[in-house]
């Protein structure tokens, strides 16, 4: 695990509130370089809203975001409404708004495997392919912050420990600190240092294992917060001892992947 | 040559086909067409009031048409009506008071009424001709400028924010370049059929680009030759001349229709 690297962003006492409803009250959250931090919590729960005040794209009504100008962001977005009337392909979603040097795109396209969709068709790919060009996007601008507002969108369960297992690989060669947004429990928590679970406060924060523990997780997440409790004592009782491994309400074979997240971190 | 009405019509056709097509991409691509219809359609009471206060229609137009756009933009975020409601609510709301307005004030006859309908590009001087080539190729230099982050924001706002393009401007600049669009369109095809040059063209050009840059540059040369074509259709057979435009630009649409499959069978042939 990384710790102890320099702030990368940090908020303090954020509070925002549309339309007299109060969507986050008294956030604290922050991201040190080489770290990879989760934001979950249930559906209208805030997230996004905290991600805009993060980007400062929102203005929040009470506290403040410290960001160092010399911090670059990469930003991939939740949702991408492609419009299929118009004619974009990935080379030009890549030079959105900036003109990489030559070489860069390819590069970054390189890192998240999808070099082969250069001239393919942003409406053509699928869930999983328009989230790796987004990241690639992302990459562009040699970014020490990553926030990815949930980077499995789409993408299906399979793919969905690729896609953790590659970001934990960004996370090793660039020594960016990562944001992740998810309102998925399961294998995001193995992939990740920290945990924040928001439901316009922050009810909790901690390493994975703290977290599911804590009752305010147990009582937001409710029988799902179980599964997530016995998947995780699996995958450490797997890698880090394989000899107390008694686990029958979960299938090892239900994971294959979740090793490979794990083997990256390490490596890392 | 400018004598001619003829001639003049023509050009005034091209020039508006020309900056309608590029402009009308953005309606497409941000699914926008009813707001601009809405816009056209309020640019009749513009005209009214533009006479009502003895100042100049185009200028009236110019300004009713931004006052709608603004107002459609403010009514979306506070009234709780659904986007189309709201859209065809303020549409015909504002056209039939255009109507209103300009049969109280007395300085419409039937005719000019149906030439603000439909278009009376045969009337247009050389004044006329000069506005929208100059109005034109401004239009079109402003539109090469903020390009890249219009493209960037209607691709993803907050995306685009994120990374530092000036979205709330580059919108604003488009919204008057809309207005000026529409204000010289309503002289070609009159207020009721403005918005069919700003989509028409862009549709045809959809899919034949693999770029919005293609895309705007074929809109614009699908704009031009509906304009001209239209235009020489309609001394041919002796109909109207706006609705001749807009049916070219349907008939060009319907051909970008049938290339797509030919020069897919021929690319993998």
């Amino acid at each position: 695990m990384n710790t102890g690297g320099t702030r990368l962003i940090g908020a303090q006492g954020v509070s925002v509130r549309r339309k007299g409803r109060l969507l986050l009250h008294g956030v604290d959250i922050h991201v040190d370089r080489g770290e990879v931090v989760t934001l979950i919590g249930p559906n209208g729960a805030g997230k996004t809203t905290l991600v805009r005040v993060l980007l400062g794209l929102l203005l929040p009504d009470n506290g403040h975001v410290q960001r160092e100008s010399s911090v670059q962001v990469g930003y991939v977005p939740q949702h991408l409404h492609l419009n299929s009337t118009m004619p974009l392909s990935v080379r030009r979603m890549m030079n959105l708004t900036g003109r990489p040097p030559s070489g860069a795109v390819e590069d970054a396209l390189d890192e998240t495997g999808s070099r082969k969709l250069l001239e393919a068709r942003m409406a053509d790919l699928s869930g999983g392919e328009l989230r790796r060009v987004l990241l690639a996007r992302a990459l562009l601008s040699q970014p020490d912050l990553l926030i990815l507002d949930e980077p499995v969108q789409g993408v299906d369960y399979i793919g969905e420990a690729d896609m953790y297992a590659l970001i934990a690989e960004i996370v090793a060669r660039h020594g960016c600190g990562v944001l992740m947004v998810s309102h998925d429990l399961h294998i995001v928590m193995a992939a990740t240092d920290r945990v924040v679970c928001l439901n316009h406060h922050i009810c909790c924060t901690g390493v994975p294992q703290e977290v599911v523990g804590h009752d305010e997780f147990q009582r937001l997440f409710g029988t799902r917060a179980g599964v997530v409790t016995a998947l995780y004592q699996h995958s450490h009782d797997h890698v880090h001892d394989p000899a107390s491994v008694v686990q029958p309400a979960c299938d090892e074979d239900a994971f294959p992947r979740m090793r490979s997240v794990e083997e990256v971190k390490d490596a890392g | 040559m400018l004598d001619d009405f003829f001639v003049r019509a023509l050009l005034v056709a091209a020039g508006v086909g020309c900056v309608a097509g590029p402009l009308g991409c953005f309606l497409l691509w941000r699914r926008m067409a009813y707001f601009g219809d809405t816009m056209a359609h309020s640019a009749l009471l513009g005209v009214a009031l533009g006479m009502v206060l003895g100042s100049s229609p185009v200028l009236g137009v110019f300004a009713i048409v931004i006052v709608t756009a603004l107002s459609l933009l403010f009514l979306q975020r506070t009234v709780h009506l659904a986007s189309d409601t709201l859209l065809g609510l303020l549409s015909h709301t504002a056209l039939a008071l255009g109507v209103v307005v300009l049969a109280i004030s007395g300085s419409a006859n039937g005719h000019s009424l149906l030439g603000y309908l439909f278009g009376d590009v045969l009337a247009v001087t050389r004044m006329d001709l000069a506005m929208v080539w100059v109005g034109g190729f401004i239009c079109l230099a402003v539109l090469a400028y903020i390009w890249r982050p219009l493209v960037a924001l209607t691709v993803h706002e907050d995306l685009a924010r994120a990374e530092g393009s000036p979205v709330e401007r580059c919108q604003i600049i488009y919204m008057i370049l809309m207005a000026g669009a529409v204000a010289a369109g309503m002289k070609v095809v009159g207020v009721l059929l403005v918005v069919a040059m700003l989509i028409i063209p862009a549709a045809a050009a959809q899919s034949l680009s693999r770029t919005p840059e293609q895309m705007a540059v074929l809109a614009a040369i699908i704009g031009v030759i509906s304009g001209g074509g239209g235009l020489y259709g309609s001394l041919v057979l002796d109909t109207p001349s706006g609705p001749s435009i807009v049916v070219m630009a349907g008939i060009l649409f319907l051909i970008s229709l049938l290339i797509q499959p030919i020069s897919r069978a021929l690319e993998s042939a």
